[in-house]
């Protein structure tokens, strides 16, 4: 009797985890079918894993702090990632090399950061209920500003020194900016090998950090406030909370965050896409929370690596599954995008519709309360 | 209280109040961008453009843009906010631009069916995404975006895999998979911006495609004036008086999806016919912000649009996107032109997305 | 009482005004340490403008303050804000919760007055960045809710607890508050079981005994007499009773809530009875069986009625009993189960499009949200539901394939509309959101009229709009009944205005009917109605 009990929950809750996470179960899947096709070896698989934990981990985490707050995904990370490569334009024409360049990349975007966080903050008070959307607007926006400044300001009014960065009309910066100087010089730092697999101690230690810091934050009063903000504005301005500002140091705190996460994975890529390293990264980092069981309004720390490893997984073997199987490695990577893409689409499609649905029981909860009365 | 603030006005200068009632409803940022075109063809001659080449490369890109901007105006109507999924749209145009490639059609013909192919796609992406936006009431713009992106990578795939044949538009060494660009030379190029085209010394009219964007327009006009297109204005502007006026609001929503999404499917056709290549692969990507930047500068919001917001928005952007560069170069030796598109057009959005009285929904 | 020294609260001649209106005046009580008041009143007799003079609400404050004093032990007091009331010692429950749904029950009771650690961060970043003190915030709730004698878990999340529970919670955060000594509870029991109701009620007890004095407001009078010292009846903005709850009955209360000198005009109630006379024995034109709409707020639980053909039927009853409910769930607005039959025809729920075919209209209580269409005209407005409905003002082109809008048809029937009900407008293409509140209460009718029902369901068709409005519209109501003949189910929070316009009254209480009277009967019998005493028992009292 109680064994077959147990059989039936053990089926129900299996029943209940696939019914939870259907998007990272798709994944697993994927990354199953898409790994004997790529011909990878486990090694390899391993060691371009770590290094992508490493690299994107710090910019997913900046993400969480707004989901907390209620203001769904902050597509206005993009904004700190501006912040940060902006640091890296100016440390590479400083000529400071190495970890103090990161250091110091690392405190020009702060000041960036928070004015941009601020902006942004305020726009989305005033546009409370698609904060995401109005988010979405905002990197482009700022992109726009972004542009401007780094392609027309930096020479005549912000000085370059270093012909290397500028473009040969005599302003603006290079598409691309090499960091050879900065180049992994974190990832090195300490580095342990085991096999064939380098372990990049020094950001592995930070995201650490990191994460022990978000959890914190969250026992704290502004953190407690973020919370109640997030679960309901209105009581939570009864009860005295600033509701406003304490959106406003939400998005600022995530700018901030994503601005350190800019260097850290810039400094491993070695090289600054000056006009395009910023404009995919909010979308990769998205998809990649969605991909490890975030929703819109609910994330943890917990979604942020298993996002980065399937998410990951998923983006090294397509290509070259696609390659094997049919020939076409342009195939892979077209699928790789159009999936990024539809886990967000996905994600959305399940929040909103979780909110819509929540309204029918009441209805069947009456008729049944009129069927115990008769 | 609005009462004394209206005896106020009253009593000062009418002309005044009149202006600031234009302001007020026109909107600053407008104003400021319409002055800013003023001042670009005031400045043309002066810096030494032409003006009537500049005149006519605006209406050239006004005929070309102008019914990708028609088609934000069913989905604004009917509620379902500015339609960031033109991309699905386009996608539709363009199965049907290269299946008509593909028949063998060439000339005119390949141009009508290239519409006609593009229409039951069109209809069945616009029903099947009108079905999704309605299971997500107030969140439609964001998922609307990722609806775009989303079908754009999926038809990245398809380009490459679906059987094309036609060696106009294949890989010449592989034998499959299509050209990132396509040209329609000798297929339909210019059917509509060479017909009945109008030069005056450096001014040329392209007429034909004007006038087909007017046909367009009359009929979108004309839907509106129906009990059908009445009621649709209805949902848009108060659902839940819609749906106690026995409309069924999920119904029209749809019906305005369809036409959104057709239009977008005629609306990448016209712009191809002038440009003279179709674009395949990631281009559709980023053809919604103009479009909806455009209406919005033409004086529309997230839930009112009409035809004329159309009209003044496009050519408002086009201008701005077709003066900027070569005004700009004469003046400070410098193409600033992306970046002010870029700025002006996301920027417009965000006014319209952050306006308390038509953030209600 | 002389003897003693100053009372813990006293209002003096406190009065209100809003916008002209007059709804509080004269207001004088007292209130001694450890008391528990009643304070009974019918909807908009001004018991929560009282109550949000106390608590220092900015809507008071917004709209011209009040007139007269506010005295805590004997010193004048004005609170600005409600934090400023808080600190005077006054914790107010409101009707809706106001708690976190994801944060345990310790949370919501300790929200934003957490204690607090601070240790270095904190002191370079600031205050916000705090640890929770969270041993001491377990410790704090505990003790308030023990000091409420109720069982609930501190670490229950407010979303899997009982109703009951989440108003214990709630009233566990006022207690939590250091000095909280009066107590405003704010329907409290309205949402409770009988079971919980019975716990709150100890509970308030036990408060009294340490000394909290307690303001109490319900409808349930048995609940007044069962805790309460004195009890307060409010009736049109004055404080009309201030008795001893043991010198009382349930029956003596209703009636001070609803008995007013009504003007008898003798010529109305010979037509009405004349009318009435004429109506009995005419065949019930809708019948509703079974009857149970999921609105929030206005839950109907289980509603059987039938209307007569030509009559007009007034629903009444207390805000928040399912009235409202009623016709929005036979209109399809809300979703709703049972049966309605109209003109021998089975009517499907949930489908607002089935009612107006069969020619059943009605005028929502939501003016802004259902009833108009705010940013378009008053020809849309009134034009638009008989245009979907019956093809109106349209006219045919292209041989019938198209269906083209006839502005001039719609101009001329809204013109009509504005002649006859006085609407006041500077021309029909005015936006309907320039008007005032009785003028798009107009509109509203004409929507319904241009309709041309057989049937018409008006809610709240007076509510917020000023006198003049309020006679013309009930007055075109009755022509409109007695002329064409409709049958007209009009649903009102005012008593009085139903038993001046129907021929019946039926009164909900509690989402199901608890009585059906004839407009003459004395207004008495419909209090005890009201307060959900059904009708046998009303007639035995």
């Amino acid at each position: 009797m109680t064994k077959i009990k147990s059989t039936e929950s053990f089926g129900k809750k299996l029943l209940k985890l696939v019914k939870n996470n259907p998007v990272p179960l798709m994944f697993v899947i994927i990354c199953v079918i898409c790994i004997p096709l790529s011909g990878y070896s486990a090694g390899y698989l391993i060691g371009e894993i770590i290094t992508r934990i490493a690299r994107n981990s710090f910019l997913i985490i900046s993400l969480l702090i707004p989901i907390m707050a209620g203001m769904g995904l902050n597509f206005g990370m993009t904004l700190g990632a501006m912040a940060g490569e902006i640091g890296l334009i100016l440390v590479s024409d400083w000529k400071v090399v190495g970890i103090p360049g990161v250091v110091l990349a690392m405190i020009i975007s702060i000041p960036i950061s928070v004015l941009l966080g601020w902006f942004c903050g305020k726009i989305l008070n005033l546009a409370k209920g698609r904060e995401m959307v109005t988010s979405y607007i905002i990197s482009y926006f700022i992109s726009g500003v972004y542009q401007l400044i780094v392609l027309y300001a930096m020479g005549p009014i912000i000085p370059i020194k270093h012909s290397s960065l500028v473009l040969p009309r005599g302003y603006g910066i290079r598409n691309t900016v090499n960091l050879l100087s900065m180049r992994q010089c974190l990832d090195n730092l300490l580095a342990i090998r085991i096999g064939s697999v380098r372990i990049p101690v020094v950001p592995f230690l930070i995201i650490a950090v990191l994460c022990f810091i978000v959890v914190w934050f969250k026992k704290t009063k502004l953190g407690q406030d973020m919370r109640a903000v997030g679960q309901d504005m209105e009581v939570a301005r009864a009860a005295g909370i600033k509701v406003e500002e304490t959106r406003i140091m939400s998005i600022i705190i995530s700018t901030v965050l994503a601005g350190f996460g800019m260097v850290i994975y810039l400094q491993n890529m070695g090289t600054l896409n000056t006009y395009n390293s910023h404009t995919q990264i909010g979308m990769f980092c998205i998809a990649a929370l969605l991909v490890g069981g975030a929703s819109v309004d609910k994330a943890s720390i917990g979604n942020v690596f298993l996002g980065v490893i399937l998410f990951h997984l998923m983006f090294i073997v397509a290509p070259k599954a696609g390659m094997n199987l049919i020939g076409q490695a342009q195939l892979g990577e077209y699928f790789r995008v159009f999936v990024s893409y539809a886990v967000i689409t996905v994600a959305l499609v399940m929040y909103e519709s979780k909110k819509r649905r929540a309204n029918s029981l009441t209805g069947l909860k009456l008729a049944e309360d009129q069927e115990v009365a008769k | 209280m609005s009462e004394d603030k209206a005896v106020a006005m009253n009593n000062g200068n009418p002309v005044m109040e009149k202006i600031r009632g234009f302001i007020k409803s026109f909107g600053w940022p407008r104003l400021i961008i319409a002055l800013f075109l003023i001042s670009l063809f005031i400045a043309a001659p002066i810096v030494g453009v032409n003006f009537g080449s500049s005149l006519s490369n605006t209406l050239m890109r006004f005929g070309m843009n102008s019914v990708l901007v028609l088609a934000m105006v069913p989905m604004i109507h009917s509620g379902c906010g500015l339609n960031f999924g033109l991309p699905l749209g386009i996608i539709a145009g363009l199965l049907g631009a290269t299946l008509s490639i593909e028949s063998g059609f060439t000339g005119v013909p390949s141009f009508l069916m290239a519409m006609l192919y593009a229409t039951p796609f069109a209809v069945l992406l616009g029903y099947g995404y009108g079905v999704l936006l309605n299971k997500v009431k107030g969140g439609e713009m964001m998922i609307a975006t990722y609806v775009g992106f989303s079908s754009v990578s999926f038809m990245c795939l398809m380009w490459l895999l679906l059987p094309y044949k036609s060696p106009t538009m294949v890989w010449g060494f592989e034998g499959k998979g299509l050209r990132t660009t396509i040209s329609v030379d000798g297929f339909y190029k210019g059917v509509l911006s060479d017909f009945l085209k109008i030069d005056i010394g450096h001014l040329s009219i392209p007429t034909g495609m004007i006038l087909f964007f007017a046909i367009l327009a009359f009929v979108m006009w004309a839907f509106l004036h129906t009990k059908t297109g009445t009621a649709m204005t209805a949902v848009g502007s108060n659902p839940t008086f819609a749906k106690a006026g026995g409309i069924n609001v999920d119904k029209i929503r749809i019906l305005s999806v369809v036409m959104s999404t057709w239009l977008g499917a005629i609306g990448i056709l016209v712009y191809e016919q002038a440009f003279g290549f179709i674009q395949l692969y990631m281009s559709p990507f980023n053809m919604a912000l103009p479009a909806v930047s455009a209406i919005l500068i033409g004086g529309a919001s997230v839930n009112k649009a009409s035809i004329p917001n159309v009209i003044i928005g496009t050519f408002l952007f086009q201008g701005i996107v077709t003066m900027t560069p070569s005004v700009m170069n004469s003046i400070i030796h410098t193409d600033m032109s992306e970046v002010i598109r870029i700025i002006v057009s996301n920027g417009m959005i965000l006014y319209a997305l952050t306006r308390k009285t038509e953030a209600t929904r | 009482m002389g003897n003693e020294a100053a009372p813990l609260l006293e209002m003096r001649n406190v009065s209100k005004e809003f916008f002209g209106n007059k709804v509080l005046s004269d207001i004088n009580f007292t209130m001694k340490k450890g008391e528990v008041i009643g304070l009974v009143g019918e909807n908009g007799a001004g018991k929560s403008t009282l109550m949000k003079i106390l608590f220092g609400m900015d809507v008071i404050k917004a709209t011209g303050g009040y007139g007269g004093d506010v005295l805590i032990d004997g010193q004048k007091v004005i609170f600005n804000t409600p934090f400023d009331a808080i600190n005077a010692g006054i914790g107010m429950v409101h009707q809706e919760f106001s708690l976190i749904p994801g944060f345990t029950a310790t949370e919501n009771i300790l929200l934003n007055r957490e204690p607090q650690k601070h240790h270095f961060l904190s002191e370079i970043f600031g205050e916000r960045l705090n640890l929770l003190d969270r041993p001491e915030m377990s410790r704090q709730s505990e003790a308030a809710i023990k000091k409420l004698g109720v069982e609930i878990d501190p670490d229950m999340m407010i979303n899997q607890m009982p109703v009951g529970h989440k108003q214990f919670t709630e009233i566990a955060r006022e207690l939590s508050k250091t000095g909280t000594r009066i107590l405003i509870l704010d329907e409290p029991t309205a949402v409770l079981t009988e079971h919980e109701a019975e716990a709150l009620l100890a509970a308030i007890k036990r408060l009294s005994e340490q000394g909290i004095a307690i303001i109490f407001i319900t409808h349930r009078l048995h609940e007044i007499l069962t805790v309460c010292d004195q009890v307060l009846v409010m009736r049109d903005g004055l404080i009309v009773k201030d008795v001893p709850a043991g010198e009382t009955n349930v029956a003596q209360i209703a009636k001070w809530m609803v008995g007013r000198d009504v003007k008898s005009d003798a010529d109305e109630s010979r037509e009405k009875a004349a009318h009435l006379l004429k109506e009995e024995g005419k065949p019930v034109v809708m019948s509703i069986k079974r009857l149970w709409v999921d609105m929030p707020g206005e839950t109907v639980r289980d509603v059987s009625l039938d209307v007569n053909d030509g009559e007009i039927l007034g629903i009444g009853g207390l805000a928040g009993q399912g009235k409202l409910g009623i016709p929005n769930g036979v209109m399809g607005l809300y979703p709703a189960g049972g049966h309605v039959v109209f003109n021998g025809k089975e009517i499907k729920l949930n489908s607002p499009r089935e009612c107006l075919d069969a020619d059943l209209a009605f005028v929502s209580e939501d003016r802004r949200g259902v009833g108009l269409l705010l940013d378009e005209t008053l020809e849309w407005n009134i034009a638009f539901p008989a245009m979907q409905i019956h093809s109106k003002f349209l006219k045919k082109r292209l041989g019938g394939l198209v269906k083209w809008r006839d502005d001039k048809a719609i101009a001329n029937v809204t013109k009509k509309y504005v002649d006859m009900l006085e609407i006041k407008c500077t021309n029909t293409k005015q936006d309907a959101k320039e008007l005032s509140g009785g003028n798009q209460q107009k509109v509203c009718l004409a929507k319904a009229f241009a309709l041309e029902p057989k049937f018409l369901f008006v809610s709240e068709p007076t509510r917020g709009i000023d006198v003049g409005a309020k006679a013309l519209v009930l007055q075109s109501l009755k022509k409109f009944n007695r002329e064409s003949g409709v049958t007209v189910v009009m649903i009102s929070s005012e008593l009085e205005e139903l038993r001046q316009t129907c021929d019946r009254v039926a009164i909900i209480a509690n989402g199901v009917v608890s009585g059906i009277l004839p407009a003459t009967a004395p207004s008495e019998d419909f209090g005890l109605l009201m307060v959900g005493h059904k009708a046998e028992e009303a007639s035995n009292e």
